[in-house]
């Protein structure tokens, strides 16, 4: 049993990471990786979500939804567990620390449009996952989200000091640079599959 | 821009001049995740269109009906519905393309671009332009796409619309269709736009100041 865990905690984390290998919350990964101290707030902020969204959808897709034969509404009942969920982490984050509710500004409230978020309850309900499972998988893949957010920060806080053609500078080089580092996480494919 | 909006302005405003994808930057995910071919970003823009047009048709109908508060919610919840109606549509007409697009459709909620032009368009404009507004942007989302569809593809796989253009004797870069080409395609994409419209704006100042 553990080494199943760590083998799917790997796979979740590397093989299959969220941002580079299956482009889910690549709008958070570009607008918020400026800084590493942000970057990893709202990294924190996207694994609790994501983790008590997992939980929470699988109760409400398989004790409410499947006995009621209503599965088509899944999407509605998912998207309003998130969005109650991260008004709850928004207010928490604004009594407990000011400074990151004021660095993350408008990337809070959107980590309801987050795809990662919405992705990964849709995941686990495709793939009939169980209860401890779906958890799991909310909250490996919020790591992997992690983990690329932040390095992506490291790198863009070196990237604003270097010289760039002007129409490259922004949006461009980071599309680029994910590429390649996409590249570098594609050396895990095959891993645990 | 001048305070009357023509239908044909805030068409071509959201076909070219503020195009969702290469000018705003917004739902970059659907744009990477389901370019690997033509044919499914021309699938993904229309579904994305049609939610785009029936969202914003619904929220300036109910535009002095939803209060300040709780608008981003009551959004949401109609824009779901259309994306609901969409999933069970393509599920129904067009298995194949179902089953390509997979888990983005149910996405379509969170792309960024219908909610943003819900907030900033659809809640304070009469039903026929925002009407107009949402075929617009979903075209110029449709466009974008289907055009990074196109590159992916024939570097990726020697085809555009899955018809073989580059013969027989030629070596796929799988790298195209695979993640990373996607990140790579979009980037050089919006590296070439930013500078034609660089030059462009260098050379209206230049016409300003002459």
């Amino acid at each position: 049993m553990t080494v199943n865990v760590f083998v799917f905690m790997v796979t979740c984390i590397f093989t299959n990471n969220f941002i580079f290998s299956r482009f889910l919350g690549c709008c958070p990964f570009l607008g918020v990786s400026n800084k590493v101290e942000t970057s990893m707030g709202m990294g924190m902020a996207v694994t609790f979500v994501m983790g008590v969204a997992s939980l929470f959808t699988w109760v409400v897709y398989n004790w409410i939804l499947v006995p009621l034969n209503i599965q088509y509404m899944n999407t509605i009942s998912f998207i309003l567990i998130i969005a109650s969920l991260v008004q709850f982490v928004e207010m928490f984050i604004k009594k407990s620390s000011p400074s990151l509710y004021k660095s993350l500004g408008i990337y809070l409230p959107l980590i309801t449009t987050n795809c990662a978020v919405l992705g990964v309850t849709i995941l686990n309900m495709n793939n009939n996952y169980g209860l401890l499972q779906s958890v799991l998988n909310g909250v490996f893949g919020a790591l992997g989200f992690m983990l690329a957010i932040v390095l992506m920060a490291g790198v863009r806080e070196r990237l604003e000091t270097s010289n760039i053609p002007k129409c490259m500078k922004g949006f461009p080089i980071s599309l680029v640079t994910a590429g390649l580092m996409s590249v570098a996480f594609m050396g895990f494919s095959g891993f645990g599959a | 821009m001048s305070d009357k909006k023509t239908a044909r302005g805030v068409f071509v405003n959201g076909l070219l001049n503020e195009n969702p994808t290469f000018n705003l930057v917004l739902g970059t995910c659907p744009t990477q995740a389901v370019t690997t071919s033509a044919i499914n970003g021309i699938g993904m823009g229309a579904a994305a269109t049609f939610v785009l047009l029936g969202s914003n048709v619904v929220i300036s109908l109910l535009r002095n009906f939803i209060p300040n508060k709780v608008r981003i919610p009551a959004f949401i919840v109609i824009i779901c519905a259309f994306v609901t109606m969409v999933q069970l549509l393509m599920q129904a007409f067009l298995p194949d393309l179902y089953s390509a697009l997979g888990m983005f459709i149910p996405l379509i909620v969170v792309n960024c671009i219908i909610l943003a032009r819900a907030e900033a368009f659809a809640s304070k404009n009469s039903v026929w332009l925002s009407a107009v507004d949402g075929v617009g942007m979903g075209l110029g989302f449709t466009l974008a796409i289907t055009l990074i569809g196109c590159i992916r593809e024939f570097f990726g796989n020697g085809t555009v619309f899955g018809i073989n253009v580059l013969g027989g004797g030629y070596d796929p870069m799988l790298i195209m269709i695979l993640a990373p080409g996607g990140f790579i395609v979009f980037g050089l994409i919006l590296g070439i736009v930013n500078a034609i419209t660089n030059k462009k704006k260098a050379k209206n100042m230049q016409e300003a100041d002459a």
